[in-house]
């Protein structure tokens, strides 16, 4: 499944700059390890030990948070949108 | 160094006091690359906190794709301290993620919800540095 992931801007140094990309994976942990393979460095800021995504990054499939549907299991089809936006958030 | 007008700079003390004791967070948006804060957008504190503030995960992504419509960025990120100084604490600087924003901090701690001065201070965060710079208020952008 070949998918558009929007990348954002403190995470393009790992894409040479670009601020969209394309992945191929029938679901989100595919896809990521697809980013990883042309990308090398990404997947550590958006998975950590579990594996589970990162608590403060937001991945969308589709305009969902992956986290309401299955997290690094969402299932990603031909097409899907995919968008990485860290999170805002601070104390 | 942060040029920012009046009316939005009154506007985000406003919504600090407003939501103390609790932590204000929102934006200001602008055109790419200008670096002119323009389009103030409040956003709610999803964690409802006197000590934390995060965007709701949906609402960040609708702000993110309103913006890119635009073709703006986010210019200003702010937020409050209702309880410490308006400096950016170790959690503030680790998250910190938009290396082209002004980090902009309120501190209510002084006067809470009530009239008076507050701080209001801005920095830049990049790679885990923090370097505060000045704030120049200005009638109009």
């Amino acid at each position: 499944m070949a998918v558009e992931v929007r990348i954002p801007t403190i995470l393009r140094t790992y894409t040479g700059d670009q601020k969209a990309v394309t992945a191929e994976g029938a679901t989100l942990a595919a896809v990521i390890d697809d980013l990883e393979a042309n990308h090398p460095g990404i997947k550590e800021r958006l998975v950590e030990n579990g594996p589970t995504l990162r608590r403060f990054v937001n991945v969308y499939v589709n305009d969902e948070d992956v986290r309401f549907i299955g997290g690094l299991e969402a299932e990603v089809s031909d097409g899907d949108q995919v968008v990485v936006l860290p999170a805002v958030a601070g104390g | 160094m942060l040029t920012i007008d009046q009316a939005t700079r009154d506007a985000i003390v406003r919504h600090a006091k407003k939501d103390h004791p609790d932590e204000a967070c929102g934006i200001v948006a602008g055109p790419e690359g200008s670096d002119r804060p323009e389009r103030l957008v409040e956003m709610v504190n999803a964690a409802g906190s006197p000590t934390f503030y995060e965007f709701d995960s949906t609402e960040l992504l609708a702000l993110y794709k309103q913006m890119w419509a635009r073709d703006e960025e986010p210019v200003v990120i702010y937020h409050s301290h209702t309880a410490t100084e308006a400096y950016p604490s170790r959690t503030d600087i680790g998250l910190a993620s938009e290396p082209n924003a002004h980090y902009v901090l309120v501190s209510t701690r002084e006067h809470g919800n009530n009239e008076g001065p507050v701080e209001f201070r801005s920095f830049r965060i990049l790679d885990g540095e923090v370097s505060e710079e000045d704030v120049a208020v200005v009638p109009q952008l």
